[in-house]
């Protein structure tokens, strides 16, 4: 029953969390990524320090897809506690592999399931002296098992360990030792390798394996952010790490020794984004970093940045919500939120990020339209982009890249003018000028949250006030233009599904490609697909829409939030967008699209 | 400007300060606050200090919160840019505005209710972080913009204007000041202009930051009899300890030693304060015992007024994170970009 599976399978490592996993798993993963084999890396964590159950899901790809298939191939059961529910996970035709100091033949209750057991703690508990090794060294010893099951490349395993512990060696002969005893158990008592094989691959060249958090933080660096204010929330502190370590690398003065970066860790979120309009408002650019929980708290300051025309760069690492949720887990369920976050009629520009490549490079964006259209810009990235391992292409950098400060008045042109008014449209694009404090007293001017009219003056006048938020209302009509285009994916080489179409954002991104092309190959249709990268919505965004009857619009949440956003904002009847809605807080599988897809076009020629 | 600003009219009798400027140009738009407030009286005091220590206008930066007091960054110094941000948050606003540019000078006006309720958290993680501004408390017991309600300053026992007492005990910014680790406290009082512009002087030339707790009497809703921040009861019941003269580092040389002063302190420009003796067991630069005597006599229903504790050696926040000299708004993006290069040195890592 068994059928071979050449780099092409997932194995699930299945932990206790706190145990030293983490490292061991990344090194296997790192491995297969060096043997030149597409692979990616995904982290279902508990919140929590120690002691609860953790997996690591990783996949081997040939054909290079990203996105969790929905299905695992070899479980790696390390947790007594979760061992039952890990097995039943495997697929027909897999293999678990344990630890069979502890025999489980009592449990072993399937017959198309290969168990393999690997007396890993009695290994380890003999070759090892402290406490902490033991533990530590299981993990290393089943990933040495692996090389042989796998057929890893030995030399890349430990020329990875000899990178990781080049200034510890004694840690990597450990480790080694470790390696070479799961090795050699699993050649002497199993037929190695597996039809769960690997074999070395091409495909990695010019790729890089990390995290959006990451990336997100360089971004930011690249981009020229000098100020950043946060308070700690899974899954966005990794993000602000980031951009703190690369500034304490890449931000020193060559010459003073000194900062050119102030990181400031703040006592909630609603000092944080006060702090980030106060550098903005002040010349710098400025941003913070959260979740869901963040941003409702931050929600009254981004109703004054967004009446008072502040810029902002605001990254909304999306959980599991609502409240405190499950906040190790993944959603995009901020959509709303964020769209309209504040009192009244307000409205943000966001932005979606769907991979580690876009979070870099959709720093720099952000932070040019929220200085271009003076309001706060809210990336909506999610903790599946920022915390997972992702291969992406290598990051390209522009060095002739300059920073779009938007329509600011030096101290010249302050000169040479007869009076300035903040928020007159001078150029007929609803985007006001502004000037910084500090350059000139005939550019100042009062910040007001409370009604102002075109001059800049304190208004309670009623045509004063509509006409300032009407011209708002037009700044979202420039904002449309400068937002990144959608993307539509149209496959012209078999014929095209006429009738229905894909439209998703961020992180689903991957699963729905993989998806549209097992549909393509399977003759299940051939599905036209847009990913909307931006809000407010790009004009072709609303071709797209109305060139079919029906478009599936698949988000990870349970209220189909991007659905309501378009139903709403582009006054299409909501009977043509058809919600495909995962919200289990996992990253959505190609699996769960192939069958939703498939179910809903069913349903659609039935009725 | 983009406000109404008084008619200028230029008087050629006005006295000039240093840059050439009188003390018109220190004007703000026209007060719309009711007559006879005391927010207005510190305006004046505000003006005046900036005004004599000639700094420029268009070099200061105004932040505030929301209410009546907040509101008052309109009506001085018309030519600095000001930010009226929202109710208790000022504080992070100013905090980003300095990590932006930390060469401006920064006035945030607060009120009791702005400060001590909605933003207390704020307030004490600015004193925390030692931000370098001067921060003014507009204290007159009440939220006199939603129309008189009881602050966290009303003291217990004070009345509102209908006879209610207030049940609940006061939280006193200086003594709270203090114990945060504030590095400058003073406490004026609105109709006090003498003793208020040397201090106002004093906390703009202090390096972190500067608490000023000014009882302010609201005319409207607080300054009834069994009001405790009315003006006859803050009058009748002012316990002044010290007094500081500030003088600015040019004119040390022309000054009269004063026999007067026991204690001098030299700030970061140069400048001094020079203390002068009003009770004679009151010393500002003791901690422990400027908040016993403040404790002591507040328990007796003194309102004690001064700059009650001054310590000008503790570092504010950029030389705590050790940011640039320069300010972040000005550094060129050459600066700030790492280059292609350094991105394909990082990325090797990443493999
Ligand atoms: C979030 C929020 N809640 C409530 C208010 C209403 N509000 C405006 S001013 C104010 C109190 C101001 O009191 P204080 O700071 O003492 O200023 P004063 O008017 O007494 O000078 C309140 C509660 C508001 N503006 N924002
Ligand atoms: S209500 Fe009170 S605080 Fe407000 S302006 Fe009038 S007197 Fe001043
Ligand atoms: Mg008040």
């Amino acid at each position: 029953m068994t059928t071979s599976k050449l780099n092409d399978f997932v194995i699930k490592l299945a932990n206790v969390n706190g145990t030293g996993s983490a490292s061991a798993n990344g090194m296997l993963m790192k491995s297969i990524f060096r043997m030149g084999i597409p692979v990616t890396g995904k982290n279902f964590f508990p919140s929590n320090i120690q002691g609860l159950p953790t997996w690591y899901e990783i996949r081997i790809s040939k054909d290079g897809y990203l996105c969790r298939s929905g299905k695992v191939d070899l479980m790696i059961a390390m947790n007594a506690e979760t061992y039952k529910a890990d097995l039943a996970e495997v697929d027909p035709g897999g293999y678990l592999m344990y630890d069979s100091t502890w025999p489980r033949n009592d449990i072993l209750d399937r017959n198309d399931v290969t168990v393999l057991g690997i007396p890993l703690s009695a290994m380890c508990n003999e070759a090892f002296e402290s406490a902490r090794a033991k533990v530590l060294m299981k993990n290393v010893a089943y990933v040495g098992a692996l090389v042989a099951l796998l057929d890893i490349d030995m030399d890349v395993i430990e020329n990875l360990l000899k990178e990781t512990f080049s200034t510890k060696p004694h840690l990597a002969d450990a480790n080694i030792q470790a390696i070479k005893m799961g090795f050699d158990y699993a050649t002497e008592n199993f037929d190695c390798p597996l039809p769960l094989k690997l074999s070395p691959m091409e495909a990695t060249k010019g790729h890089v394996i990390v995290d959006g958090n990451t990336t997100a933080g360089l971004g930011a660096v690249y981009a020229g952010a000098t100020v950043t204010s946060w308070y700690p929330i899974t899954p966005s502190t990794s993000l602000i790490d980031a951009f703190s370590l690369f500034c304490q690398q890449l931000r020193k003065d060559p010459e003073t020794g000194e900062n050119n970066y102030c990181v400031i860790q703040a006592e909630d979120e609603l000092s944080a984004i006060g702090m980030v309009l106060g550098a903005n408002w002040n010349g710098a650019r400025a941003f913070t970093a959260t979740s869901g929980p963040g941003v409702s708290l931050m929600s009254e300051f981004l109703g004054l940045a967004y009446y008072a025309e502040i810029p902002a760069v605001l990254y909304d690492v999306q959980r599991v919500s609502p409240s405190t949720g499950m906040p190790t887990r993944t959603q995009q369920c901020d959509i709303v939120s964020a769209a309209y976050a504040s009192h009244g009629d307000t409205k943000q520009v966001l932005l979606f990020p769907s991979d580690p490549s876009d979070c870099f490079h959709m720093s720099k964006i952000a932070f040019d339209l929220a200085e271009r259209l003076q309001t706060p810009v809210i990336v909506l990235t999610d903790l599946d982009i920022g915390m997972n391992d992702w291969m992406i292409p290598e990051i390209e950098w522009d060095d002739s890249y300059l920073p779009d400060r938007g329509k600011v008045y030096d101290a010249k042109q302050l000169k040479d003018m007869d009076a300035f008014y903040r928020y007159l449209d001078v150029d007929g694009d609803a985007i006001p000028w502004r000037t910084l404090p500090g350059v000139d007293s005939k550019g100042a001017y009062f910040v007001r949250g409370s009604g102002h009219n075109k001059f800049g003056g304190y208004t309670e006048k009623s045509d004063e006030y509509t006409d300032v938020v009407d011209r708002l209302r037009r700044k979202f009509d420039t904002a449309a233009t400068l937002v990144p285009a959608p993307i539509i994916n149209i496959d012209d080489a078999m014929p095209r599904e006429k009738n229905y179409a894909l439209l998703s954002i961020g992180s689903c991104d991957g699963a729905i490609r993989e998806a549209r092309e097992k549909m393509q190959l399977d003759g299940q249709g051939n599905l036209d697909y847009m990913r909307i990268q931006g809000f407010p919505f790009h004009k072709d965004v609303a071709v797209f829409i109305d060139q079919y009857e029906q478009v599936f619009v698949i988000e990870q949440n349970r209220d189909a939030q991007l659905r309501q956003l378009l139903t709403v904002e582009l006054d299409i009847d909501p009977k043509r967008l058809i919600p495909l809605l995962s919200y289990d807080g996992m990253p959505v599988s190609s699996n769960f699209i192939v069958e939703g897809v498939t179910a809903l076009i069913k349903q659609g020629h039935a009725a | 400007m983009s406000f109404l600003k008084k008619p200028k009219i230029s008087h050629p009798g006005l006295p000039t300060n240093e840059i050439g400027l009188t003390i018109r140009d220190y004007e703000g738009a026209m007060s719309t606050l009711c007559a006879g407030c005391g927010h207005d009286s510190i305006s004046s005091a505000i003006m005046q200090a900036y005004y004599e220590l000639s700094i420029e206008p268009h070099r200061v930066a105004k932040v505030s919160g929301i209410g009546c007091s907040s509101k008052t960054p309109t009506y001085f110094l018309g030519g600095a840019h000001g930010f009226n941000s929202v109710h208790g948050r000022m504080p992070s606003i100013a905090t980003g505005a300095n990590a932006a540019n930390r060469e401006l000078n920064y006035i945030g006006v607060s009120g009791d209710g702005d400060s001590l309720s909605i933003g207390l958290g704020q307030f004490g993680h600015a004193i925390r972080r030692n931000i370098n501004m001067m921060y003014l408390i507009e204290n007159n017991g009440v939220y006199g913009l939603t129309k008189g309600q009881f602050s966290a300053s009303a003291d217990r026992g004070s009345t509102a204007k209908k006879g209610d007492a207030n049940p609940y005990s006061p939280i006193d910014p200086v003594l709270l000041a203090i114990s945060l680790g504030c590095t400058f406290v003073g406490r004026g009082f609105s109709g006090d202009k003498e003793h208020l512009v040397p201090m106002i002087k004093s906390a703009i030339k202090h390096e972190g930051f500067a608490l000023l707790d000014i009882i302010s009497p609201c005319v409207t809703f607080n300054d009834h009899e069994g009001s405790t921040k009315s003006y006859a009861h803050t009058r009748a019941n002012l316990r002044e300890t010290v007094y500081a003269d500030f003088t600015a580092q040019h004119e040390e040389i022309v000054a009269q030693v004063d026999p007067g002063e026991f204690k001098k302190i030299t700030m970061h420009d140069g400048s001094r304060v020079g203390f002068k003796r009003v009770d004679e067991s009151y010393d500002p630069t003791d901690r422990i015992s400027a908040i016993t005597y403040i404790e002591e006599h507040r328990s007796k229903g003194e309102v004690v007024t001064g700059l009650l504790y001054l310590e000008e050696s503790a570092s504010e926040m950029h030389s705590v994170l050790g940011s640039n000299k320069q300010a972040m708004a000005t550094l060129p993006y050459s600066k700030l970009n790492p280059g292609a290069e350094t991105l394909t040195r990082i990325q090797a890592r990443w493999r």
